[in-house]
């Protein structure tokens, strides 16, 4: 997970605008998208976030790479919605029960559309963010209780961690006789007494992560902090990019008369 | 003079009959212990397991729960005497005793090491400036300074994670050095790394020290005291012997050895192998002639490729992972050993797993002969669990990861009662490794040692022809390792295959048969080799 998603070797300029206006940009675009299913404001937000890739980093390929799984699901989720909402205009295509109108294929895309203009800014927002970097801003500019963001932190590192140990009391476990694999509800019980061990396995690292913070001095009312997270011109334009694309997107649907506002 | 100089006061440590008792516990871990140690001192805390060492080293570092005095009550944990650094309460002195723990991957709390560095240090709001100038010093003192600030964690070595945590530890400019067994995680040439890096630091802060650690030899000319504790009881006082390090391993030896401790120069007796030398004078000319013998031949690899990762997906495509090692070949013999070495990172492990059929080869195969296979076919990995199990046994480097109940004696017979045939070999095993007063415990709860010949007999009860072992020593007591060792050396003599996988020469020389060299990881493979550093 966090090979896939790091960002380390990522030099492009959105690297260093501080996460939090990263963050607001994002929040103000998916906002903005989830009050109206219309193909108008979706592709053109999704015009503009695949103008931004390269501020990013990003590039087609990465994006395929990364986020395939997001945007199979939004082909899928605008395919059933063209098959399965109710027809209005000509009939493309009739087999059936199954049934493609003009009206429900808009639908459809505009759905599709959507779910991908939606999940694009989060993956943009992963792909040029640090976690350390946004606890930093969380903490330190959005006034966030250190003591929850720095465990919080530290404790997703382990996550990764928990991956390896998953196929390594896989394979323990294995050479025990329990077998994953067989019917469903054999492999079902086999998963379970996976996850307890690997629950084990994880309370004890994280009891003992815990010891180590705490020998360090953490859990202090007060405490300095070595890098320090800032404001420069670039989130303004971070913030201004947000508005404006936003703000462009809720424009061309008014304008094109498809803005339909779901409440 | 630089300001982070002046920033180390060495500390002083005080003990009058402290005891602690933790909370849920019948017995106290500690009890009456009285000690005193000067500024500046470097003590080593030795003792058999449940002498409550760790106990008194998180009690300085101030991270044991708050004790209850005089309660009594079972439930809440309870702290008896006085124990003081510099005059007073640990508990309330954040940043004055530095710990480091055995497990290298939770010495790590930020994902770059830089920032890791700085963690302790921005705690207790040491201004930014300060804070860099003390990682930078520190990471020069720890030999850490030739990487990058930005470089992440997750990709060092286990003698890498060690002293990062001590270079974090360095930063906070602690007056107490606290290490418990900081090194029984690592390969030897991590466990010099650490020690090394330590007495730089020791010499350059003048800090005080306290390292609890089994292997004697390691640390023996660095400290100037060592500290003998008695196992917890609540009657006679926890300190048995106290003094020079020459003096104290001279009265004690034989009680420190019987304890388990590794004395320098002790190697503990172990069983001969009987047919040692004779198996392997066959198993030339059998190699020469490639046929009969009593060396049966068991299981073979060939050209094999090995990787802990899966084939990933990439859109559509399916990528094949890289291999750490490429090109081996080996043949696994009944009753002879076949030892696995090299550097760390080399795919040991993960070779081992592959041969075991655990892992998919990547290139190349590995095959069983007719004689394991018993009609179960030719790839191990394709066999079912149930087949693996009576005919390759792993015992993994982690005991935990393999305890599948909540009794030792189910836990043993798993195994046999998943084939469907009757424990007659549990009771020998309990006897043959001393497991039979456990047999109603918890298995989580028992100790370092008692959990490895718990994990070793699991995996036998299951009468697999072929037993893997991967670093089946590593932080061991010498008790242990020497019951270990003769046990092995028994089942070879019976006809076993024993492959382990294992950095300790003794070990090897004990079980005798061919050594399989594996060079560094190929250049394709990038990742490091996770635990088995």
């Amino acid at each position: 997970m966090r090979n896939v998603l790091s960002i380390r070797g990522n030099e492009a300029l959105l690297t260093r605008a501080n996460p939090l206006a990263k963050f607001a940009a994002v929040v103000l675009i998916t906002l903005v998208l989830a009050l109206s299913i219309d193909w108008v404001s979706a592709s053109t937000a999704l015009l503009g976030e695949l103008a931004l890739f390269p501020l990013a980093g990003l590039s087609l390929r990465l994006l395929w790479q990364r986020g395939w799984p997001l945007i199979i699901a939004a082909a899928l989720g605008g395919w059933s919605t063209s098959i399965l909402s109710a027809d209005s205009g000509r009939i493309l295509l009739d087999a059936g029960i199954w049934s493609i109108s003009e009206g429900s294929l808009q639908l459809g895309l505009g759905f599709m559309l959507r779910g991908l203009a939606i999940a694009l800014p989060a993956i943009l927002l992963m792909s040029c963010t640090d976690p350390t970097d946004l606890a930093d801003a969380l903490a330190q500019k959005a006034k966030l209780p250190h003591r929850f963001v720095l465990g919080t932190l530290a404790a997703m590192r382990l996550v990764g961690l928990m991956a390896e140990e998953w196929q390594t009391i896989g394979m323990a476990r294995r050479a025990r006789g329990v077998g994953s694999r067989g019917t469903p509800s054999q492999r079902f019980r086999a998963m379970l007494g996976q996850s307890f061990g690997l629950l084990v396995q994880a309370i004890r690292r994280a009891s003992r992560l815990a010891v180590t913070m705490e020998a360090r001095g953490f859990g202090g009312s007060e405490r300095t902090w070595a890098r320090e997270s800032s404001y420069s011109l670039l989130d303004a334009w971070v913030l201004l990019g947000g508005v404006l694309l936003a703000g462009a997107a809720a424009l061309a649907a008014q304008w094109a008369g498809t803005w339909n506002f779901v409440w | 003079m630089p300001a982070s100089d002046a920033g180390v006061r060495p500390a002083t440590v005080l003990a009058r009959g402290w005891g602690w008792r933790h909370a849920g516990r019948a017995t106290p871990a500690v009890h009456g212990l009285d000690l005193d140690i000067e500024p500046g001192e470097r003590v080593l805390l030795l003792g058999p397991s449940g002498a409550g060492k760790s106990t008194l080293l998180h009690a300085l570092a101030g991270v044991l729960g708050d004790g209850v005095a005089g309660d009594g009550s079972e439930d809440d944990a309870d702290e008896t005497g006085v124990l003081h650094l510099d005059g007073g309460a640990p508990r309330g002195q954040r940043g004055r005793a530095g710990l480091m723990q055995q497990d290298p991957e939770t010495q790590v709390v930020l994902s770059r090491l830089g920032d890791d560095v700085a963690f302790g240090a921005e705690n207790l709001a040491v201004p930014r400036d300060e804070i860099w100038r003390r990682v930078h010093e520190a990471l020069d003192d720890v030999g850490l300074a030739h990487l990058p600030l930005d470089h992440p964690t997750s990709a060092l070595s286990g003698g890498q994670k060690q002293r990062l945590a001590m270079a974090g530890i360095l930063a906070m400019r602690p007056g107490l050095i606290l290490l418990d067994e900081p090194t029984a995680n690592l390969d030897p040439a991590g466990v010099l790394e650490v020690r090394d890096a330590v007495g730089r630091c020791l010499d350059k802060t003048g800090a005080t020290l306290v390292v609890v650690e089994h292997r004697v030899s390691v640390w023996k000319d660095l400290v100037d005291r060592i500290v003998v504790l008695r196992p917890g009881n609540a009657k006679d006082p926890a300190v048995l012997l106290d003094g020079p390090p020459d003096l104290v391993l001279e009265q004690a030896r034989d009680m420190l050895t019987a304890a388990g401790v590794w004395v320098p120069g002790y190697v503990p007796a172990t069983r001969a192998r009987i047919a040692g030398d004779q198996a392997a004078l066959e198993n030339a000319a059998v190699d020469r002639a490639d046929i009969g013998g009593p060396a049966q031949l068991l299981l073979a690899a060939e050209g094999l490729a090995v990787s802990r990762e899966r084939p990933r997906r990439r859109g559509f495509k399916t990528i094949p992972p890289a291999p750490v090692q490429l090109g081996i070949t080996a043949q696994v013999r009944a009753g002879q050993a076949l030892t696995i070495t090299g550097p760390n990172g080399a795919g040991k492990s993960t070779f081992a797993l592959t041969l075991a059929g655990l892992l998919q080869p990547v290139e190349g195969h590995v095959s069983a002969t007719l004689e394991l296979s018993e009609g179960a076919g030719i790839d191990p990995f394709k066999w079912k669990a149930e087949q693996l199990i009576a005919r390759i046994g792993t015992v993994f480097q982690e005991p935990e990861h393999q305890f599948v109940t909540g009794r030792v004696l189910d836990e043993l017979m798993f195994g046999p009662r998943h084939l469907g045939h009757g424990g007659e070999r549990v009771d020998e095993l309990l006897e043959r490794l001393r497991l039979t007063h456990l047999v109603e415990a918890n298995p989580y709860t028992l100790s370092g040692g008692e959990k490895r010949r718990l994990s070793v007999a699991t995996v036998l009860a299951a009468h697999p022809r072929v037993l893997v072992l991967d670093e089946p020593t590593f932080g061991q007591d010498a008790t242990t390792w020497a019951e270990l060792a003769s046990f092995l050396s028994e089942l070879l003599d019976a006809g076993t295959a024993v492959v382990s996988v294992t950095h300790d020469e003794e070990f090897t020389a004990v079980l005798g048969g061919s050594e399989l060299r594996l060079g560094p990881a190929s250049q394709s493979g990038t990742r490091q080799e996770a635990g088995a550093a």
